[in-house]
C-alpha cells in the first residue's frame, strides 16, 4: 500500500457523486438528515434549490428513512437517478421492506449509498454498527451490493453504481483508511480486484478489510507462504468464476470482511466451494455477535478481524 | 379532462363494479369490499379527469395514479381494460399463473401501473415522489394516490405526508377511502384513526371532505383540485361503505378479501345492473 494519506471512502463517495451530479442533472441526493456525516454537504452546496434558483437536485426528508426509500422509487419512474444517503444500519434494515417492494421488485433504478458500514461507527456503540446489512440485501433480488475497499476505488464504483442500471447498495467507512489504488486502477462490478497473485493461500476480503488482507499476506511472505488477495468488492452479484479459480488452483481461501461472518461475503464464497464439492473455506469476520462502544481497532480485534488471525489461519489450514 | 355527463359516469363506475365482482368471482380470490368502495372515485379520475394514454402507458407527462391500498387491484384493472390499456378478456385471469393481473399490481408486468405496491403504507411516499418530478421537471401531470383507512396507521404514510408538505405538491391528490373498516374489525375497535381528516391538516394539507360515493361531490371537488396552485398537497377525505353497490357485502369485514360464490355472484350482478340508469 501506498504511503499516501488515509481518506474515509465516504469522502470517496462525497467527491464522486458531486461531480456525477453536475454532469447529469437527473442524478439527485435524498438524504434523511445525516447528509453532513454521509458527505453531501458539497452536493447540496452545488446543487440544491436551496442555493440556486435554477438546480433541483437536493432532497431533504429528515428523519423518515422509510420514506426516503418510497419516494426515491417515485422519482426514479419519472427518469430521476436518486442516491438515498444514510448510515449503513438504517440503509439496510430501516427502510428494508421498502426497499425490496418499491425498488428491487419493480427494477427500478435507486442506489442506496450508506456510510458508517461494519464496526467503523465504534464508539456510537452497537445500535449503529451495521453488521447485518450486506448479507440482508444480497438476499433480495434484483439488488447490488458492493463495498470499495479504499478511497479511489470508492469513487470509481460509486460512479459504476451511477453508469448502470438497477438497484444498487453501496456501503462506506466512517474511519479513513488506508489508499490502497492509484487514481487509475479500473473497478468493474461484479469483477474481483486481484491485488497480487499466490499459491498457498486465497484471501479474498472487501471493504476496510481489504488492507488486513494485503498486510496479512506481507507477513505470509516472510514465512514462506505466498498469498493470492482479491478484493471482492461486489458480494453480489459475486465474482464466481474468480472463486472458483481460487478453490481450483489453490484450495485454500480466507474470507475477511467487516460483516456478519453469516450471510455475507464469506457465506457467498461457501456456497461457490459447496457446490463445487472441493475446497477449503475459513471466514474471518464479526462472530454473530453486537458489538459495543469501543475503537474500531479493538471491536476487530474481539472478533479476531486481525493481520494476526489471518496468518494463523493461514498457516494451520 | 373529458366531456362526461354524470349519467354517463355514473353507469361506467356501475359497470366497473360488475367487472371487479366478475373478475374476483372467475379467480376465486381477491378484495371485493375496499375495491368496490374505491369505484366511484377511480371512475371520476380514468374517465373524465386524467389525462392519459392507452397506447402509451409511460407517456412522460401523464397522470399518475397510484394504489397505496394496493389490494383493491381489481378497480383499477377494470379501468385500465375498459380504456384499452390490453385487451379485456385479461380480466378473466386475475391472480392466475402467467397473468399480467398479479394479486397485487405490479408494473412490470401490467400495462397502466405506475409504481408496484401491496404492502400497505408503502405507495402514498411514491406518488409524492412522482409529484415531486412533475415539480422537479416542471410538469403539469396529476398523481392520485388512493389510501385507505386501516392503512393510515403505517407510519411510513405520515412520513410521506410531511414530505409533501414541505415540497408544496399541490399536484399530489390522495383519496382517503374512509370507509372504517379493516380486517380484524372496524378501525374503531381495531385502532382509532380519530379524525384522518384533520390529521392531513394538521400536516398542511388541504383537506375536502366529501361523500365518496357521491359522483356530483366527487366530480366538483376534483375540478378544484385540478386547478389549484396554492402548494398544498390535497386530502380528499371521503366517507365511503366497503362492499358499495352489493347489499350482502356492504359494511362487511367478512367481504375484505373473499370471493362470492356462484350464487353471490348472479345476486351481485343482478343487484348491479339495476342501478344502471336508462
Amino acid at each position: 500500500m501506498s504511503e499516501l494519506k488515509k481518506i474515509a471512502t465516504r469522502d470517496g463517495f462525497g467527491e464522486e457523486i458531486l461531480k456525477l451530479g453536475l454532469e447529469n442533472p437527473e442524478i439527485l441526493i435524498v438524504d434523511a438528515d445525516i447528509g453532513k456525516s454521509c458527505k453531501t454537504g458539497a452536493f447540496r452546496k452545488a446543487l440544491s434549490a436551496e442555493y440556486h434558483d435554477d438546480k433541483n437536485q437536493y432532497v431533504n426528508v429528515g428523519i423518515a428513512e422509510q420514506n426516503a426509500a418510497g419516494l426515491a422509487a417515485g422519482l426514479a419512474t419519472c427518469g430521476k437517478i436518486p442516491f438515498v444517503v444514510t448510515y449503513a444500519v438504517f440503509g439496510s434494515l430501516r427502510m428494508c421492506e421498502m426497499i425490496r417492494q418499491q425498488i428491487c421488485y419493480p427494477n427500478l433504478n435507486v442506489k442506496i449509498a450508506c456510510s458508517h458500514g461494519g464496526v467503523t461507527p465504534a464508539n456510537d456503540g452497537a445500535s449503529h454498527q451495521a453488521i447485518e446489512d450486506m448479507g440482508v440485501l444480497r438476499t433480495i433480488p434484483n439488488m447490488t451490493v458492493i463495498m470499495p475497499a479504499d478511497y479511489n476505488s470508492a469513487r470509481k464504483l460509486t460512479r459504476a453504481a451511477a453508469e448502470t442500471y438497477g438497484p444498487v447498495f453501496l456501503r462506506f467507512t466512517r474511519d479513513a483508511v488506508p489508499q490502497i489504488y492509484g487514481e487509475d486502477a479500473e473497478f468493474e462490478i461484479g469483477k474481483a480486484y486481484q491485488i497480487q497473485d499466490g499459491k498457498d493461500v486465497a484471501i479474498i476480503a472487501n471493504g476496510d478489510t481489504v488492507r488486513l488482507a494485503v498486510e496479512a499476506a506481507k507477513e505470509l511472505e516472510k514465512k514462506g507462504m505466498t498469498a493470492r488477495v482479491l478484493d471482492m468488492h461486489t458480494i453480489k452479484p459475486l465474482d464466481t468464476d474468480a472463486v472458483t479459480t481460487c478453490i481450483n488452483e489453490i484450495g485454500r481461501v480466507i474470507t475477511v470482511e467487516d460483516h456478519n461472518i453469516l450471510n455475507g461475503l464469506g457465506s457467498a464464497v461457501c456456497e461457490v466451494a459447496a457446490e463445487l464439492g472441493k475446497g477449503k473455506v475459513k471466514r474471518v469476520g464479526i462472530q454473530d455477535q453486537f458489538g459495543q462502544s469501543a475503537p474500531y481497532e479493538r471491536l476487530l480485534e474481539l472478533n479476531g478481524v486481525t493481520v494476526e488471525n489471518i496468518v494463523k489461519i493461514a498457516e494451520t489450514m | 379532462m373529458k366531456d362526461v355527463s354524470m349519467k354517463e359516469l355514473k353507469n361506467t363506475a356501475t359497470r366497473m363494479r360488475m367487472k371487479v365482482v366478475d373478475m374476483i368471482y372467475k379467480a376465486q380470490s381477491g378484495h371485493p369490499g375496499g375495491s368496490l368502495s374505491a369505484a366511484d372515485f377511480m371512475t371520476a379520475c380514468y374517465f373524465k379527469y386524467m389525462n392519459v394514454d392507452p397506447k402509451n402507458p409511460r407517456w412522460e407527462d401523464r397522470d399518475r395514479m397510484v394504489l397505496s391500498k394496493g389490494h383493491v387491484c381489481p378497480i383499477q384493472y377494470a379501468c385500465l381494460a375498459t380504456l384499452g390499456y390490453f385487451p379485456e378478456s385479461e380480466l378473466d385471469t386475475l391472480r392466475k399463473e402467467g397473468s399480467m393481473l398479479q394479486g397485487h399490481p405490479s408494473m412490470n408486468k401490467c400495462p397502466g401501473i405506475d409504481i408496484s405496491t401491496g404492502s400497505l403504507g408503502q405507495g402514498l411516499a411514491c406518488a409524492a415522489g412522482m409529484a415531486l418530478a412533475g415539480k422537479m421537471n416542471k410538469k403539469d401531470y396529476k398523481v392520485f394516490c388512493v389510501v385507505g383507512d386501516g392503512e393510515s396507521q403505517e407510519g411510513e404514510i405520515w412520513e410521506a405526508a410531511n414530505t409533501a408538505h414541505k415540497y408544496g405538491l399541490d399536484n399530489l391528490i390522495v383519496f382517503m377511502d374512509f370507509n372504517n373498516l379493516q380486517i380484524d374489525g372496524t378501525c374503531d375497535e381495531v385502532m382509532p384513526n380519530g379524525d384522518l381528516g384533520k390529521k392531513f391538516d394538521a400536516f398542511g394539507w388541504e383537506v375536502l371532505e366529501i361523500d365518496g360515493h357521491s359522483m356530483e361531490e366527487i366530480c366538483a371537488t376534483l375540478d378544484k383540485c385540478y386547478v389549484s396552485k396554492n402548494g398544498k398537497p390535497k386530502c380528499i377525505y371521503a366517507h365511503t361503505i366497503k362492499g358499495k353497490g352489493v347489499s350482502y357485502m356492504e359494511n362487511s369485514c367478512a367481504w375484505h378479501g373473499v370471493a362470492p360464490n356462484k350464487e353471490e355472484h348472479e345476486k351481485a350482478m343482478a343487484e348491479l345492473n339495476a342501478q344502471l340508469i336508462d
